[in-house]
């Protein structure tokens, strides 16, 4: 689903990615690990189509309303309600029945009962389920998502955890706590 | 550079020189004194064509840029940047002789009436601006394409410019000063020719130096970095 | 309605959604045409001619655009929102138009109020410097919109902006006050509908190139 050759990344002088090569099968779940820095975060980018490699092939393929992205920033409107947020997206997804899936959505991560708040006044932990909200909301091949786990409680967390036992879509998941996912991973790319 | 690239480089400089030369000695021993301007209006051999290759330059600058969208082979941001680079200095040329010019002509250093030069002037200040994009736009891809669409708007903004300042020439003084557009004699055309020949040449090879220079620049750059 | 219509109607619909909600785009460009006009009466000595006034209004109303521009991405900036709409399926050229709308739609409720201030302060309005307002708001936005994109993505930003944007609006200038005060104003209002086409067509085709790597 994934493929990467000699695939690198410089932002100015400064290199974030060399030389890697990378292999994704569908329905492979890769954990993707290492210090700051060492481009996990690049590496999302560049397989979202967010970045284009300065050398090297990437080949993903999967079309671009298939990827559900999970990045630092929720990618959300402030000013939006958490419902409104995920219908904007399920319209521009092209979705069908998109209020119904997005309740649906909010109810699985627990915030139904803040659905008619603004995203803006969320806490981080919130913020960071709407976000996954937004990404599951249209049922992605693949999923690319950067430190899943960051602000989550331990609710947000286990909900987190049934979501991806679930799902069976191909995954690229950057984090900082390997040990969590263990049971689901296929593989392993450390990042030096 | 390579040798047969300096040879080239070389064979093009001393292209220029002689055109250039040969332009101007053709403009003043050759065409004919201007019935109304008189000695003055020689300084016409250099500033028409410094404007001409200003634009040849922003066109080309345009052209690289629209193949960079292309095609993403990325040596073409560079190719892109040069040409404009060289559009700017050749622009700025030709706001200063056609300054020249305003004054001995009309005594006056600038004047709103000279088309030409409030186009330049506009221009300028629009590629100037291009400077600015990429100086405050951290390298890379993003770079590249900001600066490719906005050396596209460029392009569309010349015509669009010179269609502007010509009928704004209407809302107050509808007769203007020209210069171009009169027939000209063939022994001025033949001068203005060879000049313009003098000036592409001569911005071709400064267009090859620069690049030249500028790749060594970001050569170096990668190399030192590797080394850390 | 097809796939792009409803994109491009969401995203407008969303941006005015926006400054119902936050309200700080809009209320400053209102009050700063305003004080703009006051400025220039000012600015002006007494017993000016309405060409010059006029001159004047148009520089209010570019100006005032800029404000507006100035903030057009800033609800994409807090957090992330923009690559989340490069991300989604739909044709990037419809996050330009959805965004171009909700620009036009500012400018010209700013000119609701400024032009009759403007009737109230100088002299009243003809109907050719109506026309010329509405035809270069299009472009103004169309470029700004593009343009503010760019600037969204340098150190920059907000100087940035200014420093591309008057340069590309001189030829809008020209026109706006060619169709205000010359007595040929058709040719003015025709080269603007020109301005207009060219670079919305530009545009639209180069937005993609813009928001994408």
């Amino acid at each position: 689903m994934i493929r990467a050759q000699n695939l690198s990344k410089r932002f100015g002088d400064k290199r974030v990615l060399e030389g890697l090569d990378l292999e994704v099968a569908r329905g492979g779940f890769v954990i993707v690990t290492g210090p700051n820095g060492s481009g996990k975060t690049t590496l999302l980018r560049l397989c979202a189509g967010l970045a284009a490699p300065t050398d090297g092939e990437l080949d993903v393929y999967v079309p671009r309303g298939r990827i559900g992205f999970l990045g630092h920033e929720s990618l959300l409107y402030g000013e939006l309600t958490a419902l409104e947020n995920l219908e904007l997206y399920g319209r521009l997804y092209r979705l069908p029945e998109r209020r119904e899936r997005s309740g649906a959505m909010l109810e699985r991560f627990g915030l139904w009962r803040v659905r008619n708040e603004r995203a803006g006044t969320f806490s981080r932990g919130m913020l960071q389920r709407l976000a996954l909200c937004r990404t599951f909301l249209h049922d992605p091949d693949l999923l690319l998502l950067d430190e899943p786990f960051d602000g989550l409680d331990a609710e947000g967390a286990e909900l987190l955890h049934a979501e991806l036992t679930e799902r069976s879509a191909t995954a690229l998941v950057a984090t900082h706590d390997p040990e969590a996912l263990e049971p689901r991973a296929t593989a392993r790319l450390a990042l030096a | 550079m390579s040798t047969s690239l300096r040879n080239r480089s070389a064979a093009l400089a001393a292209a220029a020189a002689g055109l250039l030369v040969g332009g101007i000695a053709l403009a003043f021993y050759y065409a004919p004194e201007d019935a109304d301007q008189g000695f003055s209006q020689k300084i016409f051999y250099i500033h028409v064509p410094i404007a001409l290759t200003a634009y040849a330059c922003f066109g080309v600058g345009a052209w690289k840029a629209l193949r960079l969208l292309w095609t993403r082979e990325r040596r073409y941001d560079l190719e892109s940047y040069t040409a404009i680079h060289m559009g700017v200095i050749f622009g700025l040329l030709t706001l200063v002789t056609g300054s020249i010019w305003a004054k001995v002509s009309w005594g006056h250093w600038w004047t709103w009436g000279e088309r030409q030069l409030v186009l330049f002037l506009i221009l300028f200040l629009f590629y100037s601006s291009y400077f600015m994009l990429r100086y405050s736009t951290d390298p890379g891809p993003r770079r590249e394409r900001n600066s490719a669409v906005y050396a596209l708007f460029g392009v569309v903004l010349i015509p669009v410019s010179f269609l502007a300042v010509r009928i704004a020439g209407t809302i107050l003084h509808p007769t203007i000063f020209t210069h171009e557009g009169a027939d000209l004699p063939g022994s001025m055309l033949l001068a203005v020719t060879v000049c313009l020949a003098g000036m592409l040449a001569l911005v071709a090879t400064l267009y090859r130096v620069e690049l030249a220079g500028k790749r060594i620049d970001a050569r170096l750059r990668e190399l030192r970095e590797l080394l850390t | 309605m097809s796939d792009y219509a409803a994109d491009v109607a969401a995203l407008a619909r969303k941006d005015l959604l926006l400054e119902l909600r936050s309200r700080d785009t809009l209320p400053a460009m209102l009050l700063f045409v305003v004080s703009a006009l006051t400025v220039f009466h000012f600015a002006l000595p007494a017993g000016s001619s309405a060409r010059a006034e006029t001159g004047l209004l148009w520089i209010a109303i570019v100006f005032t655009a800029l404000l507006g521009l100035t903030r057009a991405f800033a609800a994409e900036r807090e957090h992330g929102a923009l690559d989340g709409l490069v991300l989604a399926p739909s044709d990037r050229s419809a996050i330009w138009l959805g965004k171009t709308i909700g620009v036009t739609a500012f400018l010209v409720l700013a000119e609701l109020v400024a032009l009759p201030a403007f009737a109230l302060f100088f002299h009243s309005l003809s109907w050719e410097l109506v026309a010329a307002v509405a035809l270069a708001d299009v472009g103004i936005a169309a470029i700004g919109t593009v343009l503010a994109a760019m600037a969204a993505a340098s150190r920059a930003r907000e100087l940035l902006l200014p420093l591309m944007f008057l340069p590309l609006v001189i030829p809008v200038v020209i026109g706006g006050v060619g169709a205000s005060v010359a007595v040929n104003p058709g040719s003015f209002l025709a080269f603007l509908a020109l301005y207009d086409a060219v670079f919305v067509i530009l545009c639209w085709a180069s937005f993609e190139y813009v928001v994408t790597e």
